[in-house]
């Protein structure tokens, strides 16, 4: 079990898709809370989430890691609540709980007996506005987070890597600094600024409720209106307008070594279009475009060439995770094997992207990719808790139940021409980040 | 790879005991036994196969030969080559999973109903034809040389190792079963044939199927599956003789945190004392928030972001193990407040009301596992592993219920053990914990 849990900031994303067998239902309270029911009666259980419209890159300057530092204060009470109360009830009726935070979002959720969704309701709704810090937890948690920041980044060389990557992909966009915060600002992070963060984002107009499993949309609306309805809308939500980046002008580039490195890699990101309300032909390109480079298993572009027809990698890959507010990143990226070195792997991994533009898709495998989107729609339909989680994050980056939707069929009616377009558009040096992880002495 | 079993162990005692279904034995017209749980709801079905024996088959020398063969399985069979072999498995949207562990081989497939006898065919071929071909056998060799690697400069694998060496000796459970780079770098093509004849046999199978797929139906793959195997492999080894050695042993490696790995010894699941020290086990390091490490380590103090503890009966031994990173400057305190928890679970001062907690924890998420259809194929052969029988979940949380307080502080008495704690750290610490 980990607490907490930290979304990284490069998600590996595979054809997670919505299922349309799924019933899903969507409505608003007056308050603003919007609500997604997604139905399973197989089993007499329920996912109840909250997702709040807030994260990493909407942090003060100066403040980096509050949103996710928060999120743990989330745990430690309200004016009726004892810390970790709220957990302890959940496992009382056998059920899980947990916590992430992303760039853009914020997310609570517990797993319990449908009977048990009241109590939940009751008791989110209830740290939505009353939570109760004291000091003494406050200065806890912080060296908890410092822990978390030591186990999950500074302890691996390849996650220092990346946080260096998207610091240098992103110059003026927030992106650029890490969800859990740089260490010497994690440190700085007060119980003051938690409250003014706690009072600046969370609010019935700015969070997302999702309820999936064992329930009908009547009973949810019911319960809903009872717990959430009689919260007060927040008057002072900040927009969501974070500072843009200007225009990339050149390639940037940087070397990470480390004693502690076993497997040295190359890893190329590329700035990229996100997902839009009824704008998402390109991230649908891209998402394909990110199978066919490196998603497909050995078939995939960068597979072929760099470790069928060659002996340069031991791995290659490829991702791209559209469902985000402002730009995101399309990565590629290469293993090379024992004695290859990185150099001569980024110069076999641009070759195979340069034959790739020149070539076209092979549409073999985008046909089988796109049975693959189809199967998707069936597995997705074993795990409505993956669906909530599709489902939360979309409407907490500003699309609608509408978009979610329509994305399957965006995928398998994606052209070859429109996945070349985006490739053409996207794969430009002078959009990159390349970074090289090397093992040896830190420089 | 005695962690990846920790992790089932906790599925072990899964079931869903409110659910109305039921699963069912299955036999197939050629004899091969498996259990299934039939659901039609969504056109698709999940199938586990388990080869008891595993990388514990290991021949003298030969580290490594079994965790290599089951990576080809699917890396070419019949007519295929590895790459024709994955198209093929993509064009029919199925799933083939091949991993090897010291107490098995688990070889499992997820297919669409639409084409399930195409989906299971190739899966027939990846494990009565495979090919062994000369360069899939480079570019496995290559991956498993980076898993050791890899291994050799992460530390929790360095301390995880380290522990089981000492504890394990010259049993399988002993060694890496990646194997050395001596070793592995040795195989040949024959080593491998010899491995998989040894490990994928009819007399050591344990078989689950979930979803849309009839006895009757499942019945005939599983013929078209394994009906040629051979009838026998290599004979299992020997039960370990486990040898704790208390206290702590420090290894160095560089970073901010240092990585704990502690282990005890544990106690079988045939043991009458199981479920009672399950309860003993969840109150100190289980999966909640509030269990007793948890709450001292991490909430009260701040020293990490996670503790846990577990309980794990294997094939040839049982065990306790937990872990926890914490920075290098409060390594030592993180350990003293462990030898207190352990102590004082020790002497049996369970309380009433932690009890209470933990039955309800145990009770409530016993029919919460139940989720999805590789998950249940998974927890049945687990079950049948255990040797636990097909109506058990009618009465396990019965048997939960009537835990009492003098019971569980009884077996905290007999399974905590202070004097056998051994405490395994990687990293820098200062001061030095004692």
């Amino acid at each position: 079990m980990m607490p907490q849990l930290l979304r990284n900031a490069v998600i590996f994303w595979s054809l997670a898709l919505p299922a349309m067998a799924v019933p899903v239902t969507d409505f608003s309270l007056e308050n603003g809370l919007q609500v997604v029911v997604i139905e399973d009666h197989r089993a007499p259980v329920v996912t109840h989430m909250v997702w709040y419209k807030t994260g990493g890159a909407d942090e003060i300057a100066g403040q980096s890691g509050i949103a996710h530092f928060f999120e743990h204060l989330m745990f430690k009470g309200t004016d009726t609540m004892a810390p970790g109360e709220f957990s302890a009830i959940v496992a009382a009726s056998g059920g899980s709980d947990n916590a992430f935070t992303s760039h853009d979002y914020t997310g609570y959720f517990q797993r319990v007996a449908s009977e048990q969704l009241g109590e939940m309701m009751r008791l989110e709704a209830d740290r939505m506005v009353n939570l109760n810090l004291s000091q003494e937890n406050v200065d806890t948690e912080r060296d908890v987070v410092l822990e978390e920041r030591g186990q999950v980044i500074d302890s691996d060389p390849a996650a220092l890597l990346f946080e260096q990557m998207a610091a240098a992909q992103y110059l003026n966009h927030p992106y650029g600094k890490p969800v859990i915060g740089w260490r010497h600002e994690i440190e700085q992070l007060t119980r003051t600024a938690a409250l003014d963060f706690y009072a600046r984002h969370y609010a019935p107009n700015n969070a997302i409720l999702v309820v999936a499993g064992d329930v009908n949309p009547a009973d949810v609306r019911a319960l809903a209106q009872q717990y959430y309805g009689p919260l007060l809308p927040s008057k002072t939500l900040p927009a969501r307008m974070r500072p843009q980046e200007p225009p990339q002008l050149s390639e940037r580039r940087l070397r990470l070594a480390d004693d502690r490195v076993a497997q040295p890699f190359v890893n190329r990101s590329y700035i990229a279009p996100e997902r839009n309300q009824g704008d998402q032909k390109q991230a649908a390109a891209l998402t394909i475009l990110a199978e066919i480079l490196g998603g497909s298993g050995a078939n995939s572009v960068l597979a072929r060439a760099l470790q069928f027809d060659s002996d340069i990698a031991l791995e290659t890959y490829a991702y791209y995770h559209g469902t985000s507010v402002d730009p995101s990143v399309f990565g590629i990226g290469v293993v090379p094997n024992e004695g290859v070195s990185l150099q001569k792997a980024e110069d076999a991994m641009d070759k195979a992207i340069a034959a790739f533009l020149k070539d076209g898709v092979d549409e073999a495998l985008l046909k089988r990719i796109k049975a693959q989107i189809r199967a998707a729609e069936i597995y997705a339909r074993d795990g409505v808790s993956n669906l909530a989680d599709m489902y939360g994050e979309a409407l907490a980056i500003g699309l609608r139940v509408q978009d979610v939707q329509e994305w399957p069929k965006l995928l398998e009616n994606v052209t070859s021409a429109e996945i070349m377009a985006a490739a053409r558009a996207v794969l430009q040096r002078k959009n990159a980040v390349t970074g090289w992880l090397e093992s040896g002495e830190a420089q | 790879m005695i962690r990846a079993l920790i992790l089932t162990v906790a599925m072990t005692l899964a079931f869903p005991a409110a659910s109305a279904v039921q699963p069912v034995e299955v036999t197939s017209p050629g004899g091969i036994k498996a259990w299934l749980l039939q659901d039609e709801t969504i056109p698709f079905a999940a199938l586990e196969i388990f080869f008891i024996g595993g990388t514990s088959l290991d021949p003298t020398g030969k580290r490594g030969a079994v965790r290599l063969m089951t990576n080809l399985l699917e890396q070419g069979a019949g007519d295929l080559n590895a790459q024709d072999f994955a198209a093929a498995r993509d064009d029919l949207a199925a799933q083939f999973g091949f991993a090897s562990s010291a107490d098995g081989i688990s070889v499992s497939a997820t297919f669409l109903s639409e084409n399930r006898e195409s989906a299971l065919d190739l899966f027939a071929l990846a494990l009565n034809k495979p090919r062994f071909d000369y360069d899939a056998i480079e570019r496995a060799r290559a991956q498993i040389l980076a898993s050791q690697a890899a291994s050799a400069k992460d530390p929790e694998a360095i301390a995880f190792n380290a522990a089981a060496a000492t504890i394990y000796g010259e049993h399988p459970y002993g060694s890496d079963d990646n194997g050395t780079a001596q070793s592995v770098g040795a195989l040949t093509r024959e080593d491998i044939q010899s491995a998989y004849r040894a490990a994928l046999a009819l007399d050591r199978l344990v078989i689950a199927a979930a979803g849309d797929i009839s006895a009757a139906e499942l019945g005939a793959a599983l013929d078209k599956l394994l009906g040629t195997l051979p009838k026998q492999g290599a004979s299992l080894p020997p039960r370990a003789q486990p040898n704790y050695v208390a206290g702590v042993s420090i290894k160095d490696f560089p970073g901010p945190q240092s990585s704990i790995h502690f282990t005890q010894p544990g106690l079988n699941i045939k043991d009458p004392d199981f479920l009672a020290a399950m309860a003993v086990n969840e109150i100190l390091g289980g999966g909640r928030f509030s269990a007793r490490l948890m709450r001292e380590i991490r909430d009260k103090r701040g020293l990490t972001y996670g503790v846990n503890t577990a309980l794990a009966s294997m094939k040839f031994a049982e065990t306790m193990v937990g872990s926890l990173q914490v920075s290098n400057d409060k390594v030592s305190e993180a350990i003293d407040v462990l030898r207190a928890e352990w102590a004082k679970l020790a002497s049996g001062d369970i309380t009433q009301a932690e009890l209470d907690a933990a039955k309800k924890y145990m009770i409530g998420s016993y029919p919460m596992r139940w989720d999805g259809n590789e998950i249940i194929a998974a927890i049945l052969v687990e079950m049948q592993n255990d040797g636990i029988s097909i109506d058990y979940p009618k009465t396990r949380n019965d048997r939960v219920r009537a835990l009492t307080l003098d019971e569980v502080n009884r077996v905290a008495r007999r399974l905590m053990r202070p004097d056998q704690l051994q405490i395994t750290i990687v990293g820098q610490p200062n001061p030095t914990p004692k």
